[in-house]
C-alpha cells in the first residue's frame, strides 16, 4: 500500500480505490446473480417456437377461467407483517456495525446489544402472546 | 476505474428515476425506486462511506420498498385508470420549481461559491462502520439504548392498532346491515 502511496495518488483517490476494490467481489457475485435467470430467459426466447393463440396467451389460473379483475384488494394483515419486517430491519441497522467493530468493542458492547436485543425481543413476545403472528 | 463505475452506476440511476415517473403501473414504478435505490447505494460506496451504503440497502431498498409495495398493493393504487388530473395546477407548479432548483444548482457550480463541505477532505475512517460503531457504544450509547424503547413502542403500537383492526371487522360481522356499511367506509 506504501509503494501506491508514492505512485502520484492522492490519499483521497487512495482510499476511494480501496473502498471500490473490496466491494468490487460483491459487484461480481450481483452481476454473476442477475446473470443465472437472465440467460436462460434470453436463450428461451430465440429457441422456442412462437405461435400463439388466443387460449396460449390467457391467463393460467390452474386450469380453471379466470374470473373477475386481477387487481384484487390483499389482506390486510399482509401489512402488519411487512410493518413488524421495518421494524426490525431497522434494528439490523445497528446489528450492523456492532458486528463489524465486535473485536474492537469487548465485552460491554456485548452487553449493552444483549440489552437492546432483549428491549426489542419483548416487543416480539408481545406480539406473540397477543396473537399478532397468526393468520386469521 | 472509479470513474467508470460511477458513469455507469449514475446512468442506471437516472435511468431508474426516469422510467419510475413515466411508468403508469404503480408496482413497477416502485421497483424501478428500488433500482434507484440500489444505484444510490452504490454512489455512497465511491464516496467511501460503506456504512452509509448498507444503510441504504437495508432501509431504503429493504423496508421502504416494501411499504411501498405493500401499500400500492392494500390500496389497488396500481390501477392505472387514465382518469383526468385531478390536481391540474401542480403540473405548472412543479415545472416551476424543478427549473429553480435546476438554476440554483448550475450557478452554485458555475459562480465558484464556496461551499467548504464539498471540497473537504473525509477524515480517514470517516463513516466507517466501525467508526459508527465506536461512536455508538461510547458517546452516543444512552441513544442507542433509547432507540431500542421507541422501536419496542412502535411494535406494541402496530399490534394494538392491528387487533383492533380485526376485532372491529369481527364485530362488525356479526351486527345487523347498517354496521356492514361502516366497516365498508373503513
Amino acid at each position: 500500500m506504501r509503494a501506491v502511496l508514492y505512485s502520484g495518488y492522492s490519499p483521497n483517490e487512495l482510499r476511494t480505490a480501496i473502498v471500490v476494490a473490496t466491494y468490487a467481489f460483491i459487484g461480481l457475485f450481483f452481476v454473476a446473480a442477475a446473470t443465472f435467470p437472465l440467460l436462460p430467459l434470453i436463450a428461451a426466447r430465440f429457441l422456442r417456437p412462437s405461435r400463439p393463440t388466443p387460449i396460449k396467451l390467457d391467463t393460467y389460473e390452474c386450469g380453471l377461467e379466470a374470473l373477475g379483475d386481477i387487481r384484487v384488494q390483499f389482506k390486510i394483515q399482509y401489512y402488519l407483517f411487512a410493518l413488524a419486517f421495518v421494524i426490525f430491519d431497522v434494528e439490523v441497522v445497528f446489528l450492523y456495525p456492532w458486528a463489524v467493530a465486535f473485536g474492537q468493542l469487548g465485552l460491554f458492547a456485548l452487553v449493552e446489544m444483549a440489552i437492546f436485543l432483549a428491549i426489542l425481543g419483548f416487543g416480539l413476545m408481545y406480539a406473540w402472546k397477543k396473537g399478532a403472528l397468526e393468520w386469521q | 476505474m472509479e470513474l467508470v463505475v460511477f458513469i455507469l452506476t449514475a446512468l442506471i440511476a437516472l435511468f431508474g428515476a426516469g422510467a419510475m415517473l413515466i411508468s403508469r403501473n404503480a408496482v413497477h414504478s416502485a421497483l424501478f425506486l428500488l433500482l434507484n435505490f440500489g444505484a444510490i447505494a452504490v454512489l455512497y460506496l465511491l464516496l467511501q462511506a460503506p456504512f452509509l451504503f448498507v444503510t441504504q440497502l437495508i432501509i431504503y431498498a429493504g423496508a421502504i420498498i416494501v411499504l411501498f409495495l405493500f401499500v400500492v398493493m392494500l390500496l389497488g393504487a396500481e390501477r392505472d385508470d387514465q382518469e383526468t388530473d385531478r390536481l391540474a395546477w401542480q403540473r405548472p407548479v412543479a415545472l416551476v420549481m424543478a427549473g429553480l432548483l435546476l438554476a440554483e444548482v448550475v450557478y452554485v457550480f458555475t459562480s465558484g461559491v464556496n461551499i467548504g463541505a464539498i471540497n473537504a477532505p473525509a477524515v480517514a475512517d470517516f463513516a466507517s462502520p466501525e467508526a459508527v460503531a465506536t461512536a455508538l457504544f461510547t458517546r452516543y450509547l444512552f441513544p442507542f439504548e433509547v432507540t431500542s424503547i421507541i422501536l419496542l413502542a412502535a411494535v406494541i403500537g402496530v399490534v394494538v392498532l392491528s387487533r383492533r383492526a380485526t376485532h372491529d371487522h369481527a364485530a362488525v360481522a356479526t351486527q345487523a346491515t347498517d354496521l356492514t356499511q361502516l366497516s365498508e367506509r373503513r
